[in-house]
């Protein structure tokens, strides 16, 4: 530990969860006792591991798959227009579960771009064919409206689907195989990601290039160099 | 932080990448137990109230949003809460599922009521992070003093 702050506790979780399980009140309480703890240790600096792994699902869910069925599988959808068709159809079809997550939880994290989930579609959608879209907000640049918009989306997707029967407790590597290999929506952003790194718009190269795919999902864009 | 090889290769390679600064001193204050404990919870998940101004994306003014911070009341409720961190790289499924995951809010209060600790501060803060910690000092000496005006003694600097 380089930095040697006076107490700190090292979780195990994945990045994202530092308090490690959604929905486990018991194991948040005891992660944060234990963080609160260290207030009490007479001397310093003190780094404290804590023991255990976050907590696994009892009912692990079930092998998800994309829940749009399409007329023309989306991995075969060239044409831009037909993308955005199709996407515009996965998101209408998610409509009925997102509405019941939000009555459900009494609550989402969609809305920092203000946009409802079939605008977010259209205007991210209409990055596709390179053009700069009119910006609807004013107090906004651009890019980074597309780059909240593009996180709102991935977040209603994610809402929408935990709201199905047997995907409550699906884990984050589980919704993030879904998103980004099953549905239209990933295919979107990795086509739009392709076409955004050329773009002249301000700040969306920085933002196609470094704020849009995941590290770790970079080589599964169609457009990843072998 | 999560364990290493547990992370994506290509995450892994950027974490371990990273400067560390390093300090000529290692302040320490004991404080009272945690009874009498007033405690606040500082982010870095990029939060903040639903209708708050989104952290910027774009690095090109790296230096001017290093301190970018946001003010969370304590009685926010859950749905007034978002994110707008800008990397792609973590999970932010748990938070969709359970705030608490990020912002341990309601676990806190329960602890108040416990009598585990002595009180829960009027308001918390979110950074963004994702900026040279030297240049958040500034904002860090700033938001000490407004901690101090709300009688915390005790504050969780909680990552994401």
């Amino acid at each position: 530990m380089k930095i040697q702050p006076p107490r700190a506790l090292w979780v195990p979780f994945e990045l994202g969860r530092p308090l490690g399980a959604p929905g486990d009140a018991a194991f948040q309480t005891r992660v944060l006792r234990a963080a609160l703890q260290l207030f009490e240790t007479p001397s310093g600096p003190v780094l404290v591991d804590f023991p255990d792994d976050a907590p696994t699902a009892a009912d692990a869910s079930t092998p998800l798959v994309c829940p749009v069925n399409f007329a023309s599988p989306p991995e075969y959808v060239s044409d831009t227009d037909l993308l955005r068709a199709a996407l515009q159809r996965e998101i209408a079809q998610l409509r009925t579960w997102y509405d019941l997550a939000v009555t459900t939880r009494g609550r989402t994290t969609v809305g920092v771009s203000r946009l409802t989930p079939e605008e977010m579609g259209t205007f991210i959608g209409a990055f596709l064919d390179g053009q700069a879209p009119p910006n609807p907000r004013a107090d906004i640049a651009l890019a980074a409206l597309f780059r909240f918009a593009v996180e709102d989306l991935k977040s209603y997707y994610c809402e929408a689907l935990t709201a199905q029967p047997g995907q409550s407790t699906a884990d984050s590597a589980t919704l993030a195989d879904w998103f980004w290999r099953e549905t239209t929506a990933g295919r979107v952003l990795f086509a739009v990601q392709e076409v955004c790194k050329q773009s002249e718009v301000p700040g969306m190269h920085v933002v196609a290039t470094g704020f849009l795919i995941p590290r770790a999902r970079s080589a599964e864009s169609a457009f990843a160099k072998a | 932080m999560a364990r290493l090889d547990h992370v994506h290769p290509a995450m892994r390679a950027a974490l371990l990448a990273m400067e560390c600064p390093t300090f000529d001193t290692h302040p320490w204050v004991a404080g009272p137990a945690l009874l009498q404990r007033r405690v606040a919870i500082v982010s870095t998940a990029g939060l903040h109230r639903r209708d708050d101004r989104p952290f910027a994306v774009t690095s090109g003014n790296a230096r001017a949003i290093a301190g970018d911070y946001r003010v969370i009341p304590n009685d926010i409720v859950a749905n007034d809460l978002v994110m707008s961190h800008v990397s792609t790289n973590f999970d932010r499924t748990g938070f969709q599922q359970d705030w608490n995951v990020v912002l341990p809010l309601d676990r806190l209060h329960e602890l108040a009521q416990a009598g585990v600790i002595g009180s829960v501060a009027a308001f918390h803060y979110s950074f963004m992070g994702a900026t040279e910690p030297s240049q958040m000092a500034s904002a860090a000496h700033e938001l000490a003093r407004l901690l101090l005006q709300d009688h915390v003694n005790a504050v969780l600097l909680v990552p994401v």
